[in-house]
Order: C-alpha cells, then sequence, then structure tokens
C-alpha cells in the first residue's frame, strides 16, 4: 500500500453506496457487501472500505478485520491475466509445487501478488474438478492441463503481448 | 427459576438453568483457572470467546473436555476439574500458549501483574517443550504517546476487543487475519496514534499480558528530579488519592491524599500542588460558559447552541473529534484541569517564584492514560514548550514510591503548598461521574439566582447508573442535566443530539466507567465495581470534609483573577485556558 491516501472518485463511491443499499444498509450483510463490491472493482482497497464502513455503520478495524479473515477477500488488484494454480491433493501429488514455484520465478512475484505491469497475478486454489488433468493452471478462464515447469514459460508467453 | 443439580468434584452442586459449569463451581468454591475468559458484571459484559482452552474440565459421558465459561450445566452432569486428563491438557494450551510467547519476563512492564505468568507458575510450568519448533512473531512495536502495543506478547484473549467496540464503542481495535498470523490490531495496522482511538486506556486495564501498556515516564522522571537546573513541580487529580493506597495493600476507598502529599515532597519536588485547584478554576470558566449561553438561550438567542458538553475529559474530547465531528462547537471550550493547571503555572506561578518557563518542568498525576497524550497536544504549547511536560498514573505513582524506598504507611499527613494546591470540595468530585456537573451547579446556581444555596449536596446527579438525567430548580428556571459515563453510553446521549432530540441544557461525558476513579491508570480494579464504589465513596468523604465547598469561594482562585486573570472569559482567560478542537477524521492515512 502506498503511504498516500487515495481519494475515491465520486462515481466510484456512488456505486459502493448503492451496493450497500441494495441491502439496506445492514451490518450483517458486510460480508455479501464486500463480495459484491469486490465483483465490481476487482479488489478492496482501504478507501472502499472506508466507504463501506461508514455506509454500514461499523468500525473501520471491523471491515479490515473481515477482508483479511477471508481469503476471497483481496486488497491488491489481480493482473490482467490471473493465474491460479491449483494445489489440491491431486495436483500437489502431481507436482504443483513445482510448477508454482516456476511461476513465481518467472514473475518474480509471490502467491497473492501482481506484476508490476498489472498483467500477471498469481493466486492458489483447491481443485477445480479437472483432477484427471493434474497438475491443473488456470489462467483468467483458460485450463492447462498436464502442467510441467518446463511448460511454464511458454504459457506466460502467450499472453506477454495483451 | 428452573433448577439444575449437578456434580463437580463430588460436591453436590444447585444452580439456575443456564449457569456455566464455570460458575457453577464458583458457588462451592471451586475456582477453575481462566485465561481469555472476562466477566465485566456491572458493566453487564461477559466475555467468553472460549478460544484459549485453560479452563477445559471433565464432562462424564462427554467425548471432548469442556471450555467451563461457555459451557452450561444440564441435568445429572458430572464434572471433575483436576482430573490428569484436565490437568495434562491444561498444561499443554499453556505450554502452546507459551510456546511463542516472549520469555523477557524479567523486564516486561507486566511483570507481577500478568495473568499468564501466573498460571505459568500455577502450574508449575518449569519448561517450554514446543519453543524450539515454534515461530516467533515479529509485529512491530507500536509506540503511541499514551500506549504501547507489543503484539507479540498478544494471546488473542480479544478482551480489548471487547472493550474497544463493546463498551466503548470506539472500534480502534478488531482481530485482523487468521490462524497463526491473527492479531488484534486497528485498520490496515496502522498505527493507534493515526486510529480512532481515544487513549482511554480501559484496553490497557484488561489486558492479561504485556501486550497493551502505558507509555512510562517514570525514568524521565526521575531524571529531571535529580537535574539541579530544573524546578520540577508536581499536580494530582482528583482520583489518584481515592485509588493510590490500594497499591500499598490499603483498603479500596481509603483516602491517602495527606500521605501521598508526603511521598511527593520525598521524591523531591519543588512544590506539590493539586489539579483540585484547577478544577475549580474549570469551573468558574465552564460554568460562565453554560451561564453566558443559557442566558442567551432564555432570551431567545437563536443562535446559541444547547446542551453544552463538558471537556475535561480528554478520551471524550478524542472520542467526539473522531467521531461528531459534526458535533464541535457544542462542547465547553474550556480546556481540562490538567491543561489550566499546566498554563497557570508557567505563566502566573513561574512569575511569582521567577523562574523561567523552560526551566519548570510540570508534571501531572492521573488515574488516565489520555492525559499522557493531551499533555502532548500542539494547542498546549508556547514555542514548543508544554504546559505539563508529562503526565504519569497512580499505577507509576505507587511504583515510584516503592522504588525510592519510601514506606507509605509510616507517612505523616502532610498538606500541599499554596497558591496551587488549595483547593475546595467542588474540585474533588471531578474524580466521579456526576462530579463535575455538580461542581459547575453549585457555582452556576449561586451566579444565576444571586442566592446562596442551603444544601450543596445534589445526590440525584450521584451514582453509578450509566446514563443518569435529573432536573435542577435555578429559582424557577428548571435545568435538565444528563450524565454519562463510558463512551458507549456517551454515544447514545450524542446521537440524540445529532437528531435533534436531546431536551438537556448540559452534559456531562467522562470516558471511563466510574468516571475518573476507575480510569485506565489507575490501580486495576479487574471489573470489580465494589472497588470502583468504594473510591467514589471516598471522593464524597474528601468533599463532605472541606471547609469550602464552591469553587468561586476558592480563595486563591479569587486571588489568580484579581491579580492576573481579570474574570472568568476574560480575553486573558481565553487565551491561557480555553482551547478549539480539531476534525480528526482528516488525520487518517493509510499505511
Amino acid at each position: 500500500m502506498s503511504g498516500i491516501k487515495v481519494e475515491l472518485k465520486k462515481k466510484d463511491a456512488d456505486t459502493i453506496k448503492e451496493i450497500c443499499a441494495s441491502f439496506d444498509n445492514k451490518q450483517d450483510d458486510l460480508i455479501n457487501v464486500l463480495h459484491k463490491v469486490q465483483q465490481s472493482f476487482g479488489y478492496l482497497p482501504a478507501e472502499i472500505q472506508e466507504v463501506v464502513a461508514n455506509e454500514l455503520n461499523i468500525p473501520l478495524a471491523q471491515v479490515y478485520g473481515v477482508v483479511t479473515f477471508y481469503s476471497f477477500f483481496t486488497m491488491v488488484p489481480k493482473g490482467r491475466h490471473p493465474i491460479s494454480i491449483c494445489t489440491g491433493t491431486a495436483c500437489y501429488v502431481r507436482g504443483a509445487e513445482n510448477v508454482l514455484s516456476e511461476f513465481k520465478k518467472e514473475l518474480k512475484i509471490e502467491v497473492g501478488q501482481t506484476t508490476a505491469d498489472g498483467r500477471f497475478s498469481i493466486s492458489c486454489l483447491r481443485c477445480v474438478g479437472a483432477c484427471g488433468l493434474a497438475p491443473v493452471v488456470m489462467v483468467g478462464d483458460k485450463t492447462y492441463g498436464r502442467v510441467s515447469p518446463e511448460m511454464v514459460k511458454d504459457i506466460i508467453k502467450e499472453y506477454e503481448d495483451q | 427459576m428452573e433448577k439444575v443439580k449437578l456434580t463437580i468434584d463430588q460436591k453436590a452442586v444447585e444452580v439456575p438453568k443456564g449457569t456455566t459449569i464455570l460458575k457453577a463451581a464458583r458457588t462451592v468454591g471451586i475456582e477453575i483457572p481462566t485465561l481469555c475468559y472476562m466477566h465485566l458484571e456491572d458493566l453487564n459484559i461477559e466475555h467468553k470467546p472460549g478460544g484459549c482452552r485453560v479452563c477445559v474440565v471433565e464432562v462424564q459421558g462427554r467425548k471432548n473436555l469442556a471450555p467451563s465459561c461457555a459451557t452450561e450445566v444440564s441435568e445429572g452432569m458430572i464434572v471433575n476439574t483436576h482430573s490428569i486428563r484436565v490437568l495434562n491438557a491444561r498444561k499443554t494450551v499453556l505450554e502452546l500458549i507459551l510456546s511463542d510467547h516472549p520469555k523477557d519476563c524479567l523486564i516486561c512492564p507486566k511483570s507481577g501483574n500478568c495473568e499468564l505468568q501466573d498460571l505459568a507458575i500455577k502450574m508449575g510450568i518449569r519448561e517450554i517443550p514446543y519453543q524450539d519448533i515454534a515461530e516467533m512473531s515479529t509485529y512491530r512495536t507500536d509506540f503511541s504517546p499514551a500506549i504501547i502495543r507489543d503484539m507479540n506478547k498478544c494471546i488473542m484473549c480479544r478482551r480489548c476487543e471487547t472493550m474497544c467496540n463493546e463498551f466503548q464503542t470506539v472500534g480502534a481495535l478488531s482481530a485482523i487475519n487468521r490462524g497463526f498470523m491473527s492479531v488484534v490490531a486497528p485498520a490496515f495496522e496502522m498505527d493507534l496514534e493515526d486510529s480512532v482511538c481515544t487513549y482511554c486506556g480501559q484496553c490497557v486495564a484488561v489486558c492479561p499480558t504485556g501486550a497493551l501498556t502505558e507509555v512510562d515516564h517514570t525514568n524521565r522522571l526521575i531524571r529531571d528530579l535529580a537535574n539541579p537546573a530544573k524546578t520540577v513541580i508536581v499536580q494530582t487529580a482528583p482520583a489518584v488519592r481515592a485509588a493510590l493506597g490500594e497499591m500499598f495493600d490499603l483498603e479500596p476507598g481509603t483516602l491517602v491524599t495527606g500521605k501521598m502529599v508526603a511521598a511527593l515532597r520525598r521524591l523531591g519536588f519543588k512544590y506539590v500542588f493539586d489539579t483540585d485547584f484547577a478544577a475549580d478554576l474549570t469551573i468558574l470558566e465552564e460554568g460562565s460558559e453554560l451561564l453566558d449561553r443559557l442566558t442567551r438561550h432564555l432570551n431567545g438567542d437563536k443562535s446559541v447552541k444547547l446542551p453544552i458538553l463538558t471537556s475535561c475529559c480528554p478520551g471524550w474530547v478524542n472520542f467526539f473529534e473522531s467521531q461528531f465531528t459534526d458535533l464541535l462547537d457544542i462542547p465547553s471550550t474550556a480546556r481540562s484541569p490538567q491543561q489550566m493547571f499546566g498554563s497557570i503555572a508557567k505563566t502566573y506561578f513561574a512569575d511569582k517564584i521567577d523562574v523561567k518557563r523552560e526551566d519548570l518542568i510540570v508534571v501531572s498525576i492521573m488515574p488516565c492514560l489520555a492525559k499522557k497524550y493531551e499533555c502532548t497536544r500542539d494547542e498546549f504549547k508556547v514555542n514548543g514548550n508544554p504546559d505539563v511536560d508529562y503526565s504519569i498514573s497512580t499505577r507509576e505513582l505507587g511504583n515510584l514510591i516503592k522504588q525510592a524506598n519510601i514506606d507509605f504507611h509510616s507517612l505523616p499527613d502532610e498538606e500541599f503548598d499554596l497558591p496551587l494546591g488549595e483547593s475546595t470540595g467542588a474540585g474533588v468530585i471531578f474524580g466521579a461521574t456526576g462530579g463535575v456537573i455538580e461542581a459547575a451547579v453549585r457555582t452556576a446556581y449561586e451566579l444565576f439566582t444571586k442566592k446562596t444555596l442551603d444544601s450543596v449536596d445534589f445526590n440525584e446527579l450521584r451514582g453509578m447508573d450509566g446514563i443518569r438525567e435529573a432536573t435542577i430548580d435555578f429559582a424557577g428556571t428548571p435545568i435538565n442535566i444528563g450524565i454519562a459515563h463510558g463512551l458507549g453510553r456517551a454515544r447514545k446521549l450524542l446521537e440524540d443530539i445529532r437528531n435533534g432530540k436531546s431536551h438537556y441544557h448540559a452534559i456531562e461525558i467522562m470516558a471511563c466507567p466510574g468516571g475518573c476513579i476507575g480510569g485506565g491508570g489507575q490501580p486495576l480494579h479487574h471489573g470489580n465495581f465494589e472497588i470502583l464504589k468504594k473510591r467514589m465513596e471516598a471522593i464524597y468523604r474528601e468533599d463532605q470534609n472541606k471547609p469550602i465547598r464552591k469553587s468561586h469561594e476558592n480563595p486563591y482562585i479569587i486571588k489568580l483573577y484579581e491579580e492576573f486573570l481579570g474574570k472568568p472569559l476574560s480575553d486573558k482567560s481565553h487565551k491561557l485556558l480555553h482551547t478549539h478542537y480539531v476534525d480528526k477524521r482528516k488525520k487518517i492515512i493509510y499505511i
């Protein structure tokens, strides 16, 4: 996070307020509100959480507590091509760990981070229901099966101009 | 009420349905150890997250051990609180908690008052088997002007979170992250100083370990007292004298005013003064402000804002500066007694004894942690030199007296120095909820009606109820007064004002339970309100014993106005004794 407070555009603040209003600004719906807001903005930076806290009349610290508790919520914007590596049991035993480290090495980022050019981000997930193809990697909506560390460079290359 | 019969450690117990095993055991004298559990009965707070598992017991027929704080009794239940299985589990739980806990007990500020340490002693822990493989936390220590957060010592009992959110409704602290990474922190792990924290210190008062402690100025004080180039003077808040004795095993409610003065003199303070003097001064300024607003209101001036809110409590000031920024023009502009004292000491008194402002060190003894912050505010400095140099808590003073080998019990009773040590009964009662407004009424009544009060005791303003109200008859003009202690209760009164529903002319707010007597810097009361009630009785006893009980009759206050200030709300008074409030929300930054 930067040291400067980013002001939200009025339009964006209004979108968040509308989402909160669609749940009648109910405190109990905090998680649902955060879901919707993340759907709209892709992530939940501090200034967005502040608007949600104000609208639902919940202390900002508690909103942040919920955002950091659930791994689904993220405060970092995902890349244009989000890479998800399955580390479910089947993929794991077939070498997902090595595939993951290859992605980290190639892109020079850790899990949960986004490359400086905003192109790629890495996350892990557990099982996409394609265990026969293990280890499985998803880039955006596209699925890659039986991925080996050697294939990683080529996969990244496919998206480099986009 | 339906009763339930059960057996605990072979003792027959009968308790109302819905009672927990922990409480049922207490009725027959069995004290099951707890750690995260906290019960503040009079505040109606029972904190039982069931997280630490120290209080587990064995219930016959149940596969797993049960946390006694969160398990209700049932008919015919057979409970064993000290079977070998229980003792082993309890020990293992403790060893796991200790495995990643810093081992610097010898130099920890909580040493000797730490509930985790007490448990380790009680359970006879002699080795910590898991520490070689345990990963130590490496949170940065967060230093604010009043409170230090050392989260490596946090055991996630989350008591602080309950006080901050449920009782005070401040919302500065919340549990964040999950699993091993979870910790209690302000939003975005920002510094406490940048958060909505009011420094009320109620989190520090309930923290079982050294995770939350106060900023300690003891060493700074020792150094200043030893410096011959400095004149070091002290002021003591009203609530300190009603609680300091507890640091020396005296009964709660023992008044130790004279011994406290004697101890301070022996520590080396050049002059021992009383914040109560400044409390009398506050009444003249705040009371005049109240009368001014009231008179204009009664004369139909629509621009007058009522109710007027007291402004003595720095935790409360921080609260409305960050959460009720639309109401910043309602509180009295009068500075708190601590700051009025500092301001007068470094002008009027410094001139009298011919000491330069920079060579005069003003120390305050306060029951409060927010006072440590208050005296650092820029509004209370002249060319960078603060009116009050620093504030130390009742607890710190108690420890310092012990450090200096002073036998507190054998000290004679001594008197405060003059002129800033003279006070009335009205100044003393500032230490208890309802006291500030009662003191104000004593003076405002007489100034408004030009009549003398038959009795200065306004019992309708006293007591421990969270929100109280009374109407005082100012010779035909009814004055509606509201009182709240605890910021959660204050919030209710403020929301009424915001919604135009408040019918009060004046409201007194104190941030801590019981007022300053239950402040965050006082000897720990562990939620026992009997102690607070005894401290409160002591405050009113001191008032009763004073020859003068109305602030405007304090001869040294009268003299101060004659020689120096002119009259209440004069230009000089405004410059030295009043302040303005800032919108603190603008300060929030993201890290």
